[in-house]
């Protein structure tokens, strides 16, 4: 069982992550065929894997509603909504609109329901920010007043009305959006590409195993 | 010599002059055609496509344009049965302009280049001969270039990024070299604030019996940062699991719930706990980012776990995340490479992990030899660049400031094998 636990899926990827490392260094048509039919794959293995997750969600929902356990209601509403879907879903034959141009069930439901939810959640995100930015920039220490001193000066060069009171803040602001930020973002991106790099190279290799469930045999 | 000799030689000089600066005038002037034209197969590419490199010619200016006629077969009977494929002005499309490593690029930097692909109205298919020329135009004048014939085909190595395969196995020797230098002797490792409160946020769970919730963020297995994740869950597990305290790892992707779950189960058995383990620790909820995220902040909410770990890739959810964690006074360890989303882990959680630090974690928490010899691998690949850097910004100051050309030899060099 070991060898089908460990050694093959070993091999497997020490195969293919060198023939998809050398596929990069190749433009010859055929290729890029075998990148397509690799992308394919891990769609459909993707979709199969699909069953598993969604197995998982019902699953923990039912112990959740058969235990009674705090939110239980939530559970149900899950429920609903998923099988709800799948039946809308269904009986639109999988189609936003009909033919003569009108939103089926299926389509209210992505359109009505799913899509404002989903704005909802975003427009959420400007209140966190401000609360996030509030106590951020809190000058409580040195680090902090740093970081409120080039937030204000950013903000101001970034709108008319900053530019206007301060003329110099649009300069400045570019400045240290150009200089200081693009600096250390290409700091913070080289030693992430090394990291990448070398996590890869452990993994082709098989000197990284943990993922494949635990560490050593 | 007399006044009179003087001034017949005043008179032959003077004519010699104006003969010579015509001539120069009328040189500028004329308009040659395209001088050595080559036409080959686009070295280093899929097919498809043809490359015409001809040689820069004095009447090349802004008034003048360059017209690229194409036709399929070996022979053509007639200029006026190919088809102009491009035109533009004579002092565009050069060499230096295509950006091509030394070691690939073709003709001198002045030269014309123009490649022919496949786009509107033309075709280039791989295996048919085509035949080329180029026409210099002024106004209503035309002149020609002799017609040159070429086929494109598919090419089996991209040499243009032979560079990068040599750096990428270089740095690949070095990390193995690295790794086995570790085995032999200790490596210093520098202490991260973020991982030596991995324990404390595990302990302080356990303390207030709450559970702790960690994230492997929303790429799936195909990405380093979700790997580095899943390896972080395994050491996080193992220590959850010798506190006895309850783990929940929400997911995104199904796949990644998978691996995650034999992840947690090897941890459980290797702390000696299997009795512990719960498979729906790890559980799925969705693939999509808001509705993922509305879970999560339920989840935070109505559990409201004493730890939130944020590991992996982030997009626009991160500060919804760890703003609602933050909300509930739970401590908060966040780490990813995701560069723009940065800002909101260090503003809202205790604790981050920037960038490179995600890939080192694993390394931090295990201590083994391999996973430190990597890091110092990572350490000599960083000071290379780091001194490249430093020479190259130093060469192309002492370049600009002196006005010298020889520093600017070093740094193409450095553009193109970077």
């Amino acid at each position: 069982m070991i060898f089908l636990r460990r050694q093959v899926p070993l091999f497997i990827t020490l195969i293919m992550g060198l023939v998809f490392a050398a596929q990069y260094y190749v433009p010859h048509p055929a290729s890029e065929q075998l990148l397509t039919v690799a992308t394919k794959w891990l769609q459909i293995i993707g979709g199969f894997a699909l069953v598993l997750g969604v197995t998982s969600l019902f699953h923990l929902h039912a112990v959740k509603i058969r235990r009674k356990e705090t939110g239980w209601g939530y559970s149900i509403v899950l429920y609903a909504g998923l099988l709800g879907t799948i039946a809308v879903g269904l009986m639109a034959n999988g189609k936003e609109s009909s033919a003569e141009g009108a939103a089926t069930a299926f389509g209210w439901v992505y359109n009505f329901m799913m899509v404002p939810l989903q704005g909802t959640m975003f427009a959420i995100l400007a209140f966190f920010i401000a609360s996030a930015a509030y106590r951020s920039f809190r000058a409580r220490s040195r680090e902090a007043a740093v970081l409120l001193i080039a937030a204000v000066i950013v903000m101001m060069g970034r709108v008319p009305l900053g530019e206007f009171l301060i003329p110099l803040s649009g300069d400045v602001s570019q400045w240290i959006l150009n200089v200081l930020n693009a600096s250390v973002r290409r700091a913070i991106l080289i030693g992430v590409s090394l990291g990448a790099v070398a996590l890869s190279l452990k993994i082709i290799f098989g000197v990284e195993r943990s993922y494949l469930g635990g560490g050593k045999e | 010599m007399d006044i009179r000799s003087a001034g017949v030689l005043t008179i032959l000089f003077s004519i010699i002059v104006y003969l010579i600066s015509a001539s120069v005038t009328e040189a500028r002037g004329a308009l040659t055609a395209p001088l050595h034209l080559q036409v080959f197969d686009t070295p280093n590419d899929g097919g498809g496509s043809l490359t015409a490199l001809w040689a820069a010619a004095p009447s090349d200016g802004p008034e003048v344009r360059y017209e690229v006629l194409l036709a399929e077969g070996p022979s053509v009977a007639d200029y006026s049965t190919m088809k102009v494929v491009a035109e533009f002005p004579a002092d565009k499309r050069l060499v230096k302009d295509t950006r091509l490593p030394w070691w690939t690029r073709n003709g001198e930097q002045k030269d014309h280049l123009f490649v022919i692909r496949s786009g509107k109205g033309v075709d280039v298919k791989d295996g048919v001969t085509y035949s080329v020329a180029v026409a210099t135009v002024k106004g209503d004048t035309r002149t020609f270039s002799s017609v040159v014939q070429a086929t494109p085909y598919p090419n089996w190595f991209n040499w243009n990024e032979v560079n990068n395969l040599l750096l990428a196995l270089l740095f690949g020797g070095l990390v193995f070299y690295t790794i086995s230098q570790a085995k032999r002797r200790e490596v210093f490792l520098r202490r991260i604030p973020g991982l030596d409160a991995v324990d404390e946020a595990i302990g302080r769970s356990t303390e207030l019996g709450k559970p702790i919730l960690y994230l492997t963020g929303a790429h799936d297995m195909g990405d380093p940062s979700t790997i580095a994740a899943a390896v972080i869950l395994g050491r996080v597990a193992k220590r959850t699991a010798a506190y006895e305290t309850e783990l929940m790892v929400p997911h995104r992707d199904p796949i990644t719930m998978a691996v995650c779950q034999e992840i947690t189960k090897q941890a459980y058995l290797e702390a000696g706990k299997p009795d512990l383990f719960k498979e729906d620790s790890n559980f799925f909820i969705t693939s999509d980012q808001f509705s993922y995220t509305a879970a999560v902040d339920g989840i935070m909410l109505r559990k409201k776990p004493a730890a939130n770990f944020f590991m992996g890739a982030y997009f626009a959810e991160s500060l919804l995340l760890t703003e609602t964690g933050a909300s509930t006074g739970a401590i908060q360890i966040a780490g990813t490479d995701s560069d723009h989303q940065l800002p909101f882990f260090v503003t809202t959680c205790d604790y981050t992990l920037i960038g490179e630090e995600l890939y080192a974690a694993s390394a931090y928490l295990s201590r083994e030899p391999i996973q430190i010899g990597t890091l110092r691998g990572q350490d000599i690949g960083k000071a290379v660049l780091l001194t490249v850097i430093g020479v190259g910004t130093l060469l192309a100051t002492v370049g600009l400031v002196f006005d010298m050309e020889w520093p600017q030899l070093f740094l193409d060099f450095f553009k193109d094998v970077k």
